[in-house]
């Protein structure tokens, strides 16, 4: 593995191996002093030219958890604002001296695009509504945990997977590991083709509701308005939210995970949310785990300990 | 002594293929025949000799982005693909919205002497879709293609007002087919790899709904219409049936259309980034079979010139578009062959009629215009170098049969084995 992309290519073998790593870095980051040596003097660089609060931070925690140093990039305060280009951006970075770039970019591909330019592993923190590698990885060790397996598994992605890059990220891991997928949306919010997606697809929330072993949620984009792509957020609730009435459907060991952030109240209601078969937090949690162990696959080596 | 002999080919006339030689003096082909000799001699063995090619639609960016082409430097990658006269694209800045302006391309061409450049002249001013350009003036100054390519005549109401004003003269209003809100931000073709990407994309039907309408209207005022860069099925299948009911109506394919379908653009390389985007592989067999059969006319390279940081960008920051000329021929005999009449038909002698180039795009006759490409069709090679002023091309590295071993523009060669006549002629 030179660089973590995207999860359509990945092996069920490499997932595996990640996750039971990050299984590894949890014990880590329970310990009194959550920190191991293995990336000292190593250089991570965090290029996030689309804005970001938790994925940025979880894999800052994630460098520092493994003694590596970071230096940090945000578009407002950089030379993009003099039309630098996003080629010039990285290779100056890099002449400075890093040994990996984590990318987040809006453009599709755009971690692609680095990866050719410079020398080093890049990381997809996340590109346009195509891929988030981490964030799969981070819910597959969420469901993990909980169930010990994915292998065979329901798991229901409802929401907005048209334009979500969590979600093309999520099922393909999920279904690499062994689960059976089914995305669940108005039809305005599936993806335009189905065509070389491992998994159902369906409009009707209520039909699939009780089969299922995990419940996806996606957050609604509350702030593209909606209009164009479902009449208004009351019949999204009503159709496809988690409210108090659908949980109480769901199989008794049945849990709940959301990316965030959430709008509580339209995907899912706050007692929801707040219910301890909601792994919300769980996967907040995972997400340094499972960022530490994907730095270390790519960096790590001889500075092993 | 005459001054040029094509040796041994097989000459493409009006009476069908002919393994002859063709001797040129002053410019005109003065007799066909054998054992003919000149002083200056090209052997043509195992290889057409037939009309040079047309182009309907070349991007030269000059006037105004001189850095990525100009009609020097596109002139030379024309006539080493096998052109003898190509049809310069208004979109440039200023676009060509008036005489004067066609006139400066036209001069500029002249003064270069490797091709005719003949100037197509927007439809509206500044290619705003809003009102007429100067179609008099356009047409006085000899343009007979009139197109906002780039953009599409979106507003129904000034396509008519064009196509009326027009219709009586004969201009063709060729269009860019796309229809701007179903467009929206799109940037490949809607469909599985668009769907996988996440990415904006175009349905075909924005395509296919401009050209239905646009048949209407073709109809209603009687005008000429070609479609630009045809990419669709559903748009084959409409040309066709407007052919059987008799209109005016003509299309043409690109290269690139032909030769990759949208999993090209699945690792987000911007070299393949395209408007129309490259569709997916039931389109381009339809495109294919549609050249073949003739319901689409014309293979028109489209080339388009960018600089090469407008390239190394993420795909949606990338400019469209790649250069064609200098391969555009071997690209069409590799990935949809043709026997040698309908390959001359598409590529020289239906573009001339649609371009109005009289002198170009004629069998070759004693007495005509020394005009001719020289086309082995068996040779091997792969493109490695370009003339034009930009790289932005898929093709370097690619396997293709078929080579221009000789372009003849006005009775000179202008073109040996893929390389202007300058080089060539030192050898």
């Amino acid at each position: 593995m030179n660089h973590f992309l995207s999860t359509e290519d990945t092996t069920r073998e490499e997932l595996t191996e990640l996750l039971d790593d990050a299984d590894s870095f949890v014990e880590v980051l329970d310990r009194p002093i959550p920190k191991v040596p293995a990336l000292r003097g190593k250089t991570v660089a965090t290029m996030f030219f689309e804005p970001s609060t938790r994925t940025k931070l979880s894999f800052e925690k994630a460098a520092k958890a493994l003694s590596a140093d970071i230096m940090s990039f945000s578009p407002s305060t950089s030379s993009l604002s003099k039309g630098e280009s996003l080629k010039d951006t990285v290779l100056t970075v890099q002449a400075m001296g890093t040994d990996a770039m984590v990318v987040r970019h809006k453009a599709t591909g755009a971690p692609w695009r680095v990866a050719e330019w410079v020398d080093q592993p890049v990381l997809n923190a996340g590109d346009g509504a195509h891929q988030h590698p981490t964030q799969a990885l981070l819910d597959a060790l969420t469901i993990r945990q909980r169930f010990g397996t994915l292998d065979g598994l329901r798991i229901g992605i409802v929401g907005d997977i048209r334009h979500s890059r969590v979600a093309r990220s999520d099922v393909f891991a999920f279904n690499t590991l062994g689960a059976e997928v089914t995305m669940v949306a108005p039809k305005t919010l599936l993806p335009t083709q189905t065509d070389g997606w491992p998994a159902k697809a369906s409009e009707d929330l209520d039909e699939v509701l009780t089969e299922l072993d995990v419940v996806y949620l996606l957050r609604v984009q509350a702030e593209r308005g909606g209009a164009s792509v479902f009449p208004s957020l009351s019949e999204y609730t009503t159709r496809y939210g988690m409210t108090v009435q659908r949980f109480s459907r769901l199989k008794p060991d049945t849990v709940v995970l959301h990316p965030g952030p959430m709008n509580r109240g339209v995907e899912i209601a706050a007692e929801v949310a707040d219910d301890d078969r909601s792994l919300i937090l769980e996967q907040v949690a995972n997400g340094v785990a499972v960022r530490m162990a994907v730095l270390f696959r790519l960096l790590g080596g001889e500075h092993d300990e | 002594m005459s001054d040029l002999v094509l040796t041994g080919g097989s000459v493409l006339t009006e009476d069908g293929v002919v393994e002859s030689d063709v001797l040129i003096s002053d410019g005109t082909i003065v007799e066909i025949g054998i054992n003919l000799a000149a002083d200056t001699i090209i052997e043509c063995d195992g290889a057409w000799v037939g009309p040079g090619f047309v182009d309907l639609h070349t991007h030269l960016r000059e006037p105004g982005e001189e850095w990525k082409e100009d009609i020097s430097s596109g002139s030379a990658a024309a006539a080493a693909g096998g052109y003898t006269a190509i049809v310069a694209m208004p979109n440039t800045d200023p676009a060509v919205d008036a005489g004067h302006l066609a006139m400066f391309i036209v001069d500029r061409g002249r003064s270069t002497g490797l091709v005719d450049v003949r100037p197509a002249g927007a439809v509206s001013m500044g290619r705003h879709g809003e009102q007429l350009a100067h179609l008099d003036e356009l047409w006085e100054a000899g343009v007979r293609v009139f197109t906002d390519d780039g953009d599409a005549v979106a507003d129904a109401g000034l396509m008519r007002q064009a196509m009326d004003y027009l219709a009586t003269r004969g201009g063709v209003i060729a269009q860019h087919a796309v229809d701007p809100g179903l467009a929206a931000a799109g940037q490949i073709h809607e469909g599985a790899v668009s769907s996988l990407l996440g990415m904006s994309a175009i349905p075909a039907e924005a395509e296919e709904i401009i050209i239905a309408r646009d048949l209407r209207l073709a109809e209603l005022t009687g005008a000429r219409y070609h479609v630009q860069h045809l990419s669709t099925a559903g748009g084959v299948e409409m040309i066709a049936a407007a052919k059987t009911r008799g209109l005016e109506v003509t299309a043409e394919v690109t290269p690139h259309h032909l030769a990759f379908d949208d999993s090209m653009v699945a690792t987000t390389d911007p070299a393949y980034k395209v408007m129309p985007p490259l569709r997916s592989i039931e389109h381009m067999d339809a495109l294919r079979a549609g050249l073949r059969d003739g319901t689409i006319d014309a293979v028109a390279t489209d080339h388009a010139p960018h600089a090469a940081h407008d390239k190394d960008v993420p795909f949606e920051h990338a400019a469209n578009g790649i250069t064609g000329l200098e391969w555009a021929a071997a690209v069409v005999n590799t990935v949809a062959p043709l026997d040698p009449v309908s390959f001359y038909t598409r590529m020289a002698v239906a573009p001339a009629a649609i371009a109005g180039t009289p002198d170009h795009g004629r069998w070759v006759a004693v007495g005509n215009p020394a005009h001719l490409a020289v086309f082995d069709p068996a040779h091997e090679w792969v493109p490695e170098r370009t003339v034009s002023r930009s790289s932005n091309t898929p093709y370097f590295g690619m396997a293709l049969q078929g080579r221009v071993v000789a372009t003849v523009y006005r009775g000179a060669i202008t073109a040996r084995d893929g390389s202007p006549a300058a080089v060539a002629l030192t050898s």
